[in-house]
């Protein structure tokens, strides 16, 4: 199966960092791979680094940071090659990069698949930086071109002032699955997916991470993997969803990001199970199971 | 007692305004003890006369502020731009004027190679002197259809492949959907791929990989053997991504007996914060030699104005393409402007749009407030829109500038229809305007974008001839003399070098440039044809055709 990679964008400021760092400490056993521009003064919390030597830091939990510099593709194929391998690739791009780039360089790398652009706005600095006379159309054209559009720092404004800056990004974001956080802490299965745990199929109360809700189709005879992932993609509520699903050709992998989705044929068996999250406000998990026909 | 020669020449030309001509010069422990008439330069004492350079001109030492040490690599690979060029033996390679002698220049090169899966690349394909024809994979496929076979631009902004690197590529294919893989009739890709999201990870399969990118020995010697032929002593090397591994190579390179070039290598700010990077830098300084400069950084603002990357002002594109881009977050510049004032480290960005020169100031003006300096000497490299209000500001503030004078002939066209147009073409590279702004200025070839040549370079700002042969910006023109001012000590004033090089004066480094011309008789285009003998680097002689 081809390596996801997502990047994570946004300007200076916005709390790629804190993402990265909140993601890593709760990777779930995921090996993750993250890949920095450069190791900046705020950089990987020291606590979760293990090792570190030649650009490469080992990270508790299996995972690697290392910064790619100019050699972006290099770096790639050796996270891509590595030996045991990875589960999923977060590339954090530079402040004034522009995230669409990046995704067409990683479509174009072997064995790599491009899985979401995440761009991160500060709920108090975003409007202020679209309007800076040098960097408006690179803030406008980050914001426009994600899947998952996270405001960080919403706790620092008032709720009138959050609301304002949501509606505001939400006419500059497109279809963006907008959600908000105070410290960039959503849970992983948000950013990256996540695939369902044997046995579990609703949680949401008694995770700490309130904020979301999460639950888990499984159908149990074959379905239009397609179809579906289209209707998950277009519920605004949804956030992320990823799994398998039986069809009439065998199992397939849904993964939708956003207003995004793929459906990809795998090979071997697989846990049926399709695990939906979304923001808890707006998140109906009886509507979401009855796309599959479940639910009460 | 040390040993004291003295060099008579036909005529030595000094860049010291107290006496720009004489005609002998003494050298004493590869500096200049004094330059002047031989009963002057007797009083110095015991002295050995040498006469080979009699028939000769003497000048100072070319000094190319804004190229690059992989001119010297790239001759690994298969030249096929239009115009001839001399690689590092001195071989000249004709231009090739069709797609046919492409193909035939490639399939000659392919039948010596002897992995059958070894990628063959060319480089310096400029199509718009071939009525812009579209090179397809189909023409490649006529050099091999088994082996991977690549041609960059000389933009650097397009790498054409043939079908069997498409398929390495996982591109030969229905389907793509990128405006960078343009698809031919078929609904397959034509093997031109634009831009570098799509050029970098295709090009790894046509040989332009990790170590296609990185310096190395063979390529740092081949590069200084070009600088002989061009008659250059001190050459930037402008953006290396120095770690304390790719220093050793440098050191051990240009440590060599007979290395014949002063490297002034650059600290590149990508893969680096701010602040490593100012501190990294820093400690190199001390690790400076008489051949290896260091304790500079270069900063890259924006793209390029023919790549459509370059950031503009108002209104942009004369073909409405959209803003191009920032390759550094405003705030980083700041941060990085403001350590590397605090700490007395030298700063040149490259901007090109008029928008990234406008950044560059702003954000110098306020970091000055912060970190005073009265001679910092920041410089922008190429600033190759910058209106006569940023010359002004620019001089004002203490800033250094050098403009991209050979792209004016390379690309001039291109920019007066296409990518600025007729107005703001005409004040391209300003020369002129940068001179009577007061701003200290040099001209440069950015090798290995265009050939490296520092009279060529001289001869382009003085006529400011396009390659289709219009003056381009009549009232830019700077004269022949105030062209080799500038790439001698212009480019030492911009590095802050002045003090060793650029001139040939009493104390300074015997740097100079050998030629069989005296190119202060030469009319604006006859400059570029003054030929050159070769050159002496720290007194020691390197001449070219045996180099």
């Amino acid at each position: 199966m081809k390596l996801p990679v997502t990047v994570i964008g946004g300007y200076l400021g916005a709390g790629k960092t804190t993402l990265i760092n909140h993601l890593l400490r709760n990777a779930n056993g995921l090996r993750l791979a993250v890949l920095v521009n450069e190791f900046g003064e705020l950089s990987i919390d020291e606590d979760l680094i293990e090792a570190e030597e030649d650009g490469l830091m080992s990270i508790s939990g299996g995972c690697v940071c290392c910064a790619y510099g100019s050699d972006m593709i290099g770096v790639l194929e050796d996270i891509r090659d590595a030996d045991p391998g990875f589960d999923h690739v977060l590339l954090e791009a530079s402040g004034v990069a522009l995230p669409a780039s990046i995704m067409t360089s990683v479509s174009l790398v072997k064995g790599l698949r491009p899985d979401a652009t995440v761009v991160l706005a500060d709920a108090e600095q975003v409007r202020r930086n679209a309007a800076d006379k040098f960097l408006s159309d690179t803030i406008l054209r980050q914001l426009e071109q994600a899947d998952i559009l996270l405001v960080t720092k919403a706790d620092l404004v008032t709720a009138q002032a959050l609301e304002d800056v949501c509606g505001w990004l939400r006419v500059r974001s497109g279809p963006a699955r907008l959600v908000t956080s105070a410290k960039a802490d959503v849970p992983l299965a948000a950013i990256v997916g996540a695939l369902p745990l044997a046995g579990r199929r609703l949680s949401s109360g008694s995770d700490p991470h309130a904020a979301f809700a999460s639950v888990v189709l499984t159908p149990e005879s074959p379905v239009d993997a397609q179809a579906l992932a289209r209707r998950l993609a277009d519920d605004d509520s949804v956030t992320r969803a990823k799994g398998y699903v039986p069809t009439s050709e065998g199992l397939a992998l849904i993964h939708v990001v956003g207003p995004r989705w793929d459906v990809e044929a795998a090979e071997g068996t697989h846990q049926i199970g399709v695990v939906c999250i979304g923001p808890k406000a707006t998140f109906d998990a009886q509507k979401i199971l009855q796309f599959v026909g479940q639910g009460a | 007692m040390t040993q004291t020669t003295i060099y008579s020449a036909q005529k030595i030309i000094t860049m010291n305004p107290n006496r720009p001509e004489t005609t002998h010069v003494a050298v004493r422990d590869g500096r200049i003890l004094g330059a002047g008439t031989l009963e002057e330069l007797a009083g110095w004492g015991e002295y050995t006369l040498d006469t080979r350079f009699a028939d000769k001109v003497i000048m100072p030492g070319l000094i190319e502020g804004h190229a690059h040490s992989m001119e010297g690599a790239m001759w690994s690979f298969t030249y096929v731009g239009w115009f001839d060029r001399m690689d590092p033996d001195g071989k000249v390679w004709s231009g090739v004027k069709s797609v046919d002698d492409v193909v035939a220049r490639l399939s000659e090169i392919e039948k010596t190679m002897d992995d059958p899966d070894a990628p063959l690349l060319g480089w310096g394909l400029d199509p718009i002197y071939m009525d812009n024809v579209r090179v397809t994979r189909a023409d490649l496929d006529r050099v091999s259809a088994t082996r991977p076979v690549g041609i960059m631009h000389a933009s650097g902004h397009i790498l054409n492949v043939n079908s069997k690197a498409l398929e390495l590529a996982g591109l030969l294919k229905t389907g793509n959907n990128h405006p960078g893989i343009p698809l031919a009739g078929d609904g397959l890709p034509t093997g031109e791929l634009k831009g570098p999201e799509v050029m970098m990870p295709v090009g790894i399969h046509v040989g332009m990989n990790r170590a296609f990118l990185a310096a190395d020995e063979n390529g740092l010697r081949n590069y200084s053997r070009l600088c002989v032929r061009a008659g250059v002593t001190t050459s930037s090397d402008l953006g290396q991504q120095l770690n304390d591994d790719l220093l050793a190579v440098f050191e051990k390179v240009t440590g060599e007996d007979r290395f014949p070039v002063c490297l002034v290598a650059f600290r590149i700010n990508m893969g680096l914060s701010p602040q490593e990077l100012v501190d990294y830098t820093l400690s190199l300084k001390e690790r400076s030699t008489d051949r290896l400069e260091l304790g500079r950084i270069k900063v890259v603002a924006d793209g390029s104005i023919q790549g459509f990357s370059a950031r503009m002002q108002w209104p942009g594109y004369y073909n409405g393409a959209p803003n191009g881009l920032w390759y550094i977050a405003p705030d980083q510049l700041a941060e990085i402007y403001e350590r590397a004032l605090a700490c007395g480290v030298q700063v040149h960005t490259h901007t090109n749009g008029d928008e990234a020169t406008e950044l560059t100031i702003d954000t110098l003006e306020a970091a000055l407030r912060k970190h005073p300096d009265f001679d910092h000497r920041f410089t922008l490299q190429h600033c190759q829109l910058a209106s006569e209000a940023q010359f002004r500001r620019m001089g004002r503030l203490g800033m250094c500038v050098n403009l991209f004078a050979n792209h004016h002939f390379y690309w001039g066209d291109e920019h007066y229809t296409l990518t600025v147009g007729p107005e703001r073409a005409e004040r391209m590279n300003a020369c002129r305007t940068a001179l009577d702004a007061g701003v200290p200025m040099t001209i440069h070839s950015d090798a290995p974008v265009t050939p490296l040549g520092p009279l060529f370079t001289a001869s382009a700002a003085a006529t400011r001839h396009t390659a289709s042969g219009r003056t381009q910006g009549e009232f830019q023109r700077i004269s022949v003399a105030e062209a080799l001012y500038a790439v001698t000590m212009g480019a030492a004033i911009t590095m802050k070098m002045d003090d060793r090089i650029g001139s040939i004066e009493t104390g300074k480094r015997a740097d100079f440039a050998v030629l069989e011309d005296d190119p202060t008789q030469a009319s604006p285009e006859a400059l570029k044809d003054v030929r050159v003998w070769g050159t002496v680097q720290a007194g020691r002689i390197f001449e070219a055709a045996t180099i």
